[in-house]
């Protein structure tokens, strides 16, 4: 039994490979987007990191949530999730950095409502400058950040820690009964920060004068069904170079039924979304949607659509396929990228304005990717693969759907 | 349906059964059915039933829902009575996309549950033949149907040798039939006799 990651050679390659094509994008955008053209710049370096961010946190909530409701499932590849979620501080320091330097760095062109002038004569953005000020994104910033590394580092400790524990139903209650209590206040903190304040500060407030209640929600189902998608990647990689001996297509068809579950509750989030402010037509609220109903936007709305329900919905839904290693790694590959074409239509259209080719964005996307297998597969080899003392492991041995 | 000569077998556990289901699909008798009072994890596969079909059926049924909410409303309110609603156009997608995902999933839901009926032979006001009153208490029933090839005594002993007791002989119908289970109780059909119960 093969319980031990060792990283393969070829695997530090392509992280090597796509890390350099990520700084050398960065690079040559440096280069290419100065003057009034830096706008392009920093909102693909949004784009990217707070996207890439959001959806190794998914892999800590999926811990969380998982552990909540008494799953016994998922404990087999328990420690893929974990290893994807120690990704988080890296790229929460990569996304601090970036926020700051967009917030004290005066860069108006993406949020112009660090413009104290502007601000001033700006009726509606004085209204909300008591929740839309600085001082108040630095702290709600740090805040969460702070709060996501400190409870993703505790649950991994925990489960690191309790691979020494010996097997008997004292330990294994008192092994829940901790990990419950900080799944809990985990969950507490994601729902006040992903779940509403969070997208507000750093995504919404790019278009300023307009608001949308559904939108943290929004963000969270995206960035929550990429995430699953990221974690079904991980799970059939290690499966296929012959690790975690549990995992089968029962657990497989699971990640696939949430896959499928949650790219549905993503739609229906974007609907509800779009369906009121089509209704209500208000010219404060569909200023949101001009350009990408009715300007340069249109075609990336609509594949937004095609790529991330209706393809995931007619291809997930034969129970064949949701069993099938090689048709969940291109539906899981096409969900990602599918969400961070969203993303890139979130950010862009109030920022850049103007429809362009994404070779940059997609570098620097390439680049988030790289920095996530080396970090994820640094982690992998960190423990052993399977959390052998949980008292739900058998469970998940004989899971069967 | 048709009325059919059955051997029936009583068994007391699940890991009994098991092994008995497997061993009498390696005969080659004719699995009638398996009654038992809960439902059994891999009873399904180990009896080789195929996996079922009710899942495309209910894709079907969801189509003809999403068609036919589209179709209807487009129909009320492009050519049969055009209104001006708030300046909306005719054919208001967005409004339209509520209703007709009630009305896929009413059509997949309604249709799902009686094809499922169906398929199962349960419906109000029919009935089946019971083989053993225990089926639904704390037996698991084993019914093996009988052929022109295969021998009623031979498939007793085999049944006996497998772990059943309580075996019998019975002329039965097989499907349903209109009738109630609490009235009666003599099946309207044609004797059905049980020998050595």
């Amino acid at each position: 039994m093969k319980d031990q990651f060792v990283v393969p050679a070829r695997l530090k390659k392509t992280s090597f490979v796509l890390m350099g094509v990520g700084l050398l994008t960065l690079l040559i955008g440096l280069i290419a987007f100065h003057g009034d053209n830096a706008t392009r710049f920093w909102a693909g370096l949004l784009q990217n990191s707070s996207f890439f961010l959001l959806i190794t946190l998914a892999s800590t909530f999926f811990i969380a949530a998982t552990t909540l409701a008494h799953g016994g499932w998922q404990i087999a590849f328990r420690r893929v999730p974990e290893a994807i979620s120690m990704a988080v501080p890296v790229l929460s320091a990569i996304l601090f950095v970036v926020v700051m330097i967009l917030v004290f760095g005066g860069k108006e062109d993406i949020y112009h409502w660090v413009n104290a002038h502007h601000v001033a004569e700006d009726k509606v953005l004085t209204w909300k400058s008591a929740f839309l000020n600085k001082g108040f994104f630095t702290v709600a910033t740090i805040l969460t950040l702070g709060l996501w590394i400190f409870f993703t580092m505790k649950l991994r400790k925990m489960s690191i820690e309790e691979d020494g524990w010996d097997l008997r139903p004292e330990t294994g209650r008192k092994l829940l009964w901790r990990n419950t209590v900080v799944c809990g206040g985990f969950l507490v903190v994601f729902t006040l920060s992903v779940g509403s304040t969070t997208p507000w500060v750093w995504l919404m407030s790019i278009d300023a004068h307009w608001f949308s209640t559904m939108y943290s929600w929004y963000t969270f189902a995206s960035t929550w069904v990429s995430g699953l998608a990221l974690i079904a990647l991980f799970v059939v990689y290690l499966k296929k170079h012959g690790y975690l001996p549990f995992v089968n297509e029962e657990h497989l068809h699971d990640l696939g039924k949430f896959m499928f579950a949650f790219s549905i509750f993503w739609t229906y989030l974007w609907f509800s979304q779009y369906m009121l402010i089509w209704y209500a037509n208000m010219p404060e609220e569909t200023v949101y949607f001009q350009p990408r109903v009715w300007g340069e936007w249109r075609p990336i709305f609509f594949l937004n659509l095609l790529i991330n329900f209706v393809t995931p919905l007619l291809f997930l839904m034969k129970r064949d396929t949701k069993r099938n290693y090689t048709a969940v790694v291109f539906i899981a590959i096409v969900i990602i990228f599918g969400h961070w074409l969203d993303f890139w239509q979130m950010v862009y259209p109030g920022t850049v304005k103007h429809l362009v080719f994404p070779w940059y964005e997609f570098g620097l996307g390439l680049g988030f990717v790289g920095l996530i297998i080396f970090l994820v597969s640094n982690q992998l080899t960190k423990a052993a693969l399977v959390p052998k003392n949980h008292p739900y492991l058998k469970e998940s041995i004989v899971h069967h759907t | 349906m048709a009325v059919k000569n059955f051997v029936v077998g009583l068994f007391d556990e699940e890991a009994v059964l098991f092994p008995a289901v497997k061993k009498v699909r390696t005969a080659g008798y004719k699995l009638h059915d398996v009654y038992t009072p809960f439902p059994i994890h891999g009873l399904d596969h180990a009896m080789g039933l195929r996996e079922t079909s009710l899942h495309t059926a209910g894709f079907i049924y969801g189509i003809t829902g999403t068609t036919t909410a589209l179709s209807f409303m487009s129909w009320v309110f492009n050519v049969d009575w055009p209104l001006n609603i708030g300046g909306k156009p005719h054919f208001p997608l967005p409004a339209f996309i509520p209703i007709t995902f009630e009305l896929t999933v009413l059509f997949a839901a309604v249709g799902m549950v009686m094809t499922f009926c169906y398929l199962c032979q349960v419906m109000p006001g029919v009935k089946k033949h019971i083989f053993h009153p225990g089926q639904t208490d704390d037996k698991f029933v084993m019914v093996i149907e009988l052929t022109e090839k295969t021998n009623a005594e031979e498939v007793k002993s085999f049944l006996a040798s497998a772990g059943a007791h309580g075996i019998n002989e019975q002329k039965a119908e097989a499907g349903w039939w209109f009738g109630r289970f609490d009235k009666d109780d003599e099946p309207y059909l044609r004797k059905v006799h049980t020998a050595n119960a």
